[in-house]
C-alpha cells in the first residue's frame, strides 16, 4: 500500500463517514450503547496516539527527553487555559531548547 | 453600555471559532512534511478528508514508520465520531440533495460545537455555514503555508515540530479528560494498552488495540 492509495482511502472514508451520520436513519443514534461506544473510543485512540508518538520509536519504548518536556510545557500550557496555538507553540519552543541544552 | 455589534451571534461565534482554530493547519502542514508526505499529499488530505484528528494520526504513524494499512484503519476510526455528529445535526440543518453531499464534508468537532450551542434552527444553520466556510478556507491555506514552509527546513526537529502532533491530540483531549474522571481512567488504560504492546505488534496496531479499553468501560 503506497502512501498515496492510504491518504485517497482516508479521504473517501472520512468523508463516507461524515455523510453517513447526516443521511441516517433518526433511530440509529436513539441506540444509548452506539452513542456511548462512538463518545469514549476518540478517547481511547487520541490517548494512545500521544502515547505511541511520545514515547516509542521503530518499534519500542524509547524515552525522548526534549520530547518529554515539550509534552510538559503542553500541560502547564493547558493548565493555564491557554489558546491552542499557543499550547502547541509553547511544546516546539521547550523541545527545540531541550534539543539545544540537552544536546 | 450600547450594542457592540451588529452582527448576529451565530456569524461571530463561527468566524472566531474558525479563524482560530484554523490557524493550526500551520501545525498540521508542518508534522505532515516532518513526517515525510509532500506538500502536495499535506494539501489534499487538508481538502479532501478535513478532518484533522485523523489527518494528524495518519501522518503520525507514517512519521514512526507505521504500517499503512493500521494507519489507515486509525485514522477512519477517528474519523467516525464525524457520523455522530452527523446524525445530531441532520436535524438542525434539513438539508437533502446536493446540499447535503456539500455539507456533509463540514461535518466535524468544531461546526458541531458552534450549530449545537445555538438557540433556533436557523441560527443553527448560519453557524454551520459560517464555521464551515471560515475554518474550510482558513485550514487549507495554513496547511499550504505550514507545508511549504517546513519542507525548506533541513531537520524539522531542531524547532521541535516533531512534538506538535502528539501536542494537538493532548489540547483536543484535554476538555474532556479535565470534565470526567471516567474518561481519565480510559485514557490511562488506553496509553498502557499502546504502549505494552508497541514490542511485540506491528506499528499502528497498538493504538487501534486501545479501543478495547473503551469496551472495558462500557461494559461496566
Amino acid at each position: 500500500m503506497t502512501l498515496w492509495w492510504a491518504i485517497a482511502v482516508v479521504c473517501a472514508g472520512c468523508y463516507a463517514l461524515k455523510l453517513a451520520g447526516l443521511a441516517a436513519p433518526r433511530r440509529v443514534l436513539d441506540h444509548p450503547r452506539v452513542r456511548r461506544f462512538a463518545e469514549l473510543v476518540p478517547v481511547a485512540l487520541l490517548a494512545a496516539l500521544i502515547a505511541v508518538q511520545t514515547f516509542t520509536a521503530q518499534g519500542g519504548l524509547s524515552f525522548d527527553p526534549a520530547r518529554a518536556a515539550g509534552l510538559g510545557a503542553a500541560v502547564v500550557a493547558l493548565l493555564l487555559r491557554a489558546p491552542f496555538l499557543v499550547v502547541l507553540a509553547s511544546a516546539a519552543v521547550v523541545t527545540a531548547l531541550a534539543r539545544i541544552f540537552l544536546g | 453600555m450600547e450594542q457592540t455589534t451588529s452582527r448576529p451571534a451565530p456569524v461571530r461565534d463561527g468566524l472566531g471559532v474558525g479563524l482560530a482554530v484554523g490557524l493550526s493547519g500551520i501545525a498540521f502542514g508542518a508534522a505532515a512534511v516532518t513526517a515525510g508526505l509532500s506538500v502536495a499529499q499535506a494539501c489534499v488530505l487538508s481538502l479532501l478528508a478535513f478532518t484533522g484528528a485523523s489527518q494528524f494520526a495518519l501522518t503520525g504513524a507514517v512519521a514512526a514508520g507505521g504500517d499503512l494499512l493500521a494507519a489507515t484503519l486509525g485514522a477512519l476510526l477517528l474519523g467516525g465520531r464525524n457520523t455522530l455528529y452527523g446524525l445530531r445535526l441532520a436535524d438542525l440543518l434539513r438539508v437533502r440533495g446536493p446540499r447535503r453531499l456539500l455539507a456533509a464534508q463540514g461535518v466535524i468537532d468544531e461546526t458541531t460545537a458552534v450549530t449545537m450551542a445555538q438557540p433556533d434552527p436557523g441560527s443553527a444553520r448560519t453557524g454551520f455555514v459560517t464555521t464551515f466556510a471560515s475554518l474550510y478556507l482558513t485550514w487549507n491555506l495554513t496547511t499550504l503555508a505550514g507545508a511549504y514552509g517546513t519542507s525548506f527546513l533541513g531537520d524539522p526537529g531542531v524547532l521541535g515540530l516533531d512534538v506538535v502532533g502528539p501536542v494537538a491530540f493532548l489540547a483536543i483531549l484535554w476538555p474532556r479528560l479535565a470534565e470526567h474522571a471516567e474518561l481519565r481512567w480510559l485514557a490511562a488504560g488506553a496509553a498502557a494498552i499502546a504502549l505494552s504492546t508497541t514490542p511485540f505488534l506491528p506499528p499502528g496496531v497498538p493504538v487501534l488495540l486501545s479501543a478495547v479499553a473503551a469496551l472495558v468501560v462500557m461494559s461496566r
